[in-house]
């Protein structure tokens, strides 16, 4: 079973992304969790089906070409420290990885599956991914690490729609894949400014307005 | 039709960004609201000849009542804010029009599509799409804490929004279990809504109202809406409280009928009222001692989102008149929007102890934001008066007493705590030692605001029979019957 494998993979670099202490060790980390995600419905079975390897080669185009292309201009341009900066340490985050992954297992139970068609990994890993992406959101104060964690987010909302991969019209899912590389575009730009503003992209900056 | 009010905003955006007369990209502004508001009430008095009937399953794009009545408070905002914006812009000289220009242009045109759409994922993309158009408008000032406040607005929005994506996703899949495999368009969830698998409906329901929600900035998801409120000029902030707004509570209501047309109802209400009660009472909490009256506003937006979904939470007649209440919010929210954009300009500062006086300061904004205030708070005869008593007495004629008394008490402690900072900031003499801008009111910063403030007096004292036809045929559609 391969996409079994590809599964597991994807599971795994969850759990390198919460303890990776440079910045762009998690960019790869991220990219190729997109790649992976991109290649899984070509082994669904469903490679003959040509929309769908139109979907998984502009998968594969913008989570493995485009977005870490704006990653690599945007750390080009902040050269000053490459640590991610976490607010939790490694090893916590590691264990709140866990956790959120063993929650994810119980939740996915608790929801019914269409009878032999779908695999039942898919539901916990998508959960478990988007919790990663919360994880990094929230934990870590550089910008460009938060951009990787709302990546993360979006890579495990892509994982649960390839349940849906042969039912969804084309349209919505290359507008999906759009909006993320938009998304990140334009927080790239925002990025650029902090950096221009207070001479780094650290978050801990942004935190004047307050009740 | 359809294509007319996506487009037109958008080949105006594109000219805008194109042209280097600044001369005629300031006036495609107010030119393009007009032309998309005509020919919106000309596709609304067609469709309403035709008696608002029921979409077919497989169109992708159309106008019911619903979508219809958001996209004419939208549009009608629109005109308010474009005609406003010029003479706002001529006061900025130093700030960059055609990003300005753009980003509205662009909004209007996103607005037009999640008003129309009929798939769910067409409209979750529409809607991420404001999101990235408005993120540059909060960033207008350039400084660092607009900056902070468009980086919160962009992380918080884009999280929200991507919890709606997979609350779509449940959806989808509440209808693959049920055998229901053709695009999902609304009319046809809502039809076979009885085939829809009901955990992952009701998961997927609170996926949504959570990621819809936090693009509403209904409490605890609210957190982005003081800091970009406050830190954008007035126009922008009345556009993201009325326009923005308004297009994610029709995302929302839009899950919320198909999840009533599957007889789930009840459990969406629960949560709504939740979500309502919470929001209004987190805002009054915040509106105490609020010194400054941006984020003063802010807050009261969060209670009027609040509201909204509460009105749905009733049911019936209250739901309704929650629709009603959209468009009651966003008229009387832009006249307060744009003059406290008009009063912080006189004095350079949005903070209490320096702003007081307005009346005599800028007499005409003074006045419009006092009056305002009152309509907001629910004085007679403003439309916000005529929504907000007859939720409650909806509430009270469903039983719902505790509720009903619970609504009351959040409205007089809102106006309370609102009266404190805005007597002090309207009455008394302006500080003489403050220096003072050589802003002064004049006929185009505040025209558009009495324009505004008379509509939603109108709308007050007489709903047009048309209207009300409309208002009923959304109100029985967010029910669950398409």
């Amino acid at each position: 079973m391969l996409s079994d494998f590809l599964i597991a993979l994807i599971m795994l670099t969850n759990f390198s992304l919460v303890t990776t202490s440079r910045i762009n060790k998690s960019i790869q980390f991220a990219v190729l969790q997109g790649v992976l995600l991109g290649l899984l419905p070509l082994t669904m079975g469903l490679w003959r089906i040509p929309h769908i390897v139109l979907l998984a080669a502009a998968a594969v185009a913008v989570k493995g070409w485009l977005i870490p292309s704006l990653f690599r201009r945007a750390l080009q341009q902040v050269k000053i420290d490459r640590e991610v900066g976490p607010y939790i340490g490694f090893s916590a985050s590691l264990l709140l990885c866990a956790l959120g992954t063993g929650l994810s297992m119980l939740l996915a139970h608790n929801l019914p599956l269409k009878l032999g068609t779908a695999n039942p990994l898919f539901v916990p890993a998508s959960l478990a991914t988007l919790f990663t992406g919360f994880l990094l959101l929230v934990s870590r104060r550089k910008a460009l690490t938060q951009v990787v964690g709302y990546l993360v987010l979006e890579n495990g909302i892509y994982l649960f729609a390839l349940l849906l991969v042969e039912e969804m019209p084309l349209l919505v899912e290359a507008g999906i894949l759009l909006d993320l590389f938009v998304g990140i575009f334009v927080m790239g730009i925002v990025i650029n400014h902090i950096r221009v503003a207070f001479d780094s992209i650290d978050t801990r900056h942004l935190a004047e307005l307050k009740d | 039709m359809a294509w007319y009010l996506i487009f037109l905003p958008l080949f105006a955006a594109i000219l805008a960004w194109r042209t280097s007369s600044d001369s005629l990209r300031i006036r495609l502004l107010p030119g393009t609201a007009i032309f998309h508001l005509l020919g919106l009430v000309v596709t609304l008095i067609l469709a309403s000849l035709r008696g608002w009937e029921t979409l077919p399953p497989g169109v992708w794009l159309g106008l019911d009542a619903l979508g219809g009545w958001v996209l004419l408070v939208v549009s009608v905002l629109f005109c308010i804010c474009a005609l406003y914006a010029p003479a706002y812009l001529a006061l900025r000289p130093d700030r960059d029009h055609r990003i300005f220009i753009v980003c509205f242009l662009c909004f209007l045109s996103m607005a037009s599509l999640v008003a129309q759409a009929r798939h769910p994922g067409l409209v979750w993309v529409a809607m991420e799409t404001t999101t990235l158009t408005t993120a540059p408008l909060i960033y207008f000032n350039h400084n660092r804490h607009s900056l902070e406040a468009a980086w919160k607005y962009l992380i918080i929005g884009s999280v929200g929004i991507a919890l709606a994506l997979l609350g779509t996703f449940f959806i989808a899949y509440a209808a693959h279990m049920g055998d229901i495999n053709e695009p999902l368009q609304y009319t046809r969830l809502m039809q076979e809504a009885e085939h829809l698998s009901r955990p992952w409906l009701r998961a997927g329901f609170v996926l949504t109202l959570i990621g819809y929600g936090t693009k509403m900035g209904l409490a605890p998801l609210h957190t982005w809406k003081p800091d970009a409120y406050g830190e954008t000029p007035g126009v922008i902030g009345a556009l993201l409280a009325g326009g923005v707004t308004s297009c994610a509570f029709l995302a929302l209501l839009r899950i919320y009928a198909v999840v009533a047309a599957a007889g789930e109802a009840a459990f969406a209400q629960e949560l709504m009222i939740g979500f309502g009660v919470l929001s209004m009472a987190w805002a009054m909490v915040f509106m105490v001692r609020q010194l400054d009256f941006k984020r003063m506003l802010a807050y009261s937006s969060v209670e009027h989102m609040g509201i909204l979904v509460f009105g749905i939470g009733i049911g019936g007649t209250a739901a309704r008149f929650a629709l009603y209440h959209l468009a009651a919010n966003a008229l009387v929210k832009s006249v307060l929007f744009l003059s406290a954009g008009n009063i912080h300009r006189s004095y350079a500062s949005r903070q209490l102890p320096f702003v007081t006086g307005a009346i005599r300061r800028t007499p005409i904004s003074g006045w419009l934001f006092l009056i305002a205030f009152l309509a907001i708070t629910g004085t007679p005869p403003f439309a916000p008066f005529i929504s907000e008593f007859n939720i409650v007495a909806a509430a009270f004629s469903r039983n719902h007493l505790w509720l009903g008394g619970t609504f009351l008490l959040l409205l007089c402690g809102v106006f309370l705590a609102m009266s404190d900072t805005v007597v002090k900031m309207i009455f008394g003499t302006p500080d003489a030692k403050r220096v003072r801008t050589p802003y002064k009111d004049t006929f185009a910063t505040t025209a558009p605001l009495i324009l505004a403030l008379g509509l939603s007096l109108v709308l007050g004292l007489w709903l047009p029979q048309p209207l009300e036809t409309m208002l009923q045929s959304a109100g029985s559609w967010v029910e669950g019957k398409p």
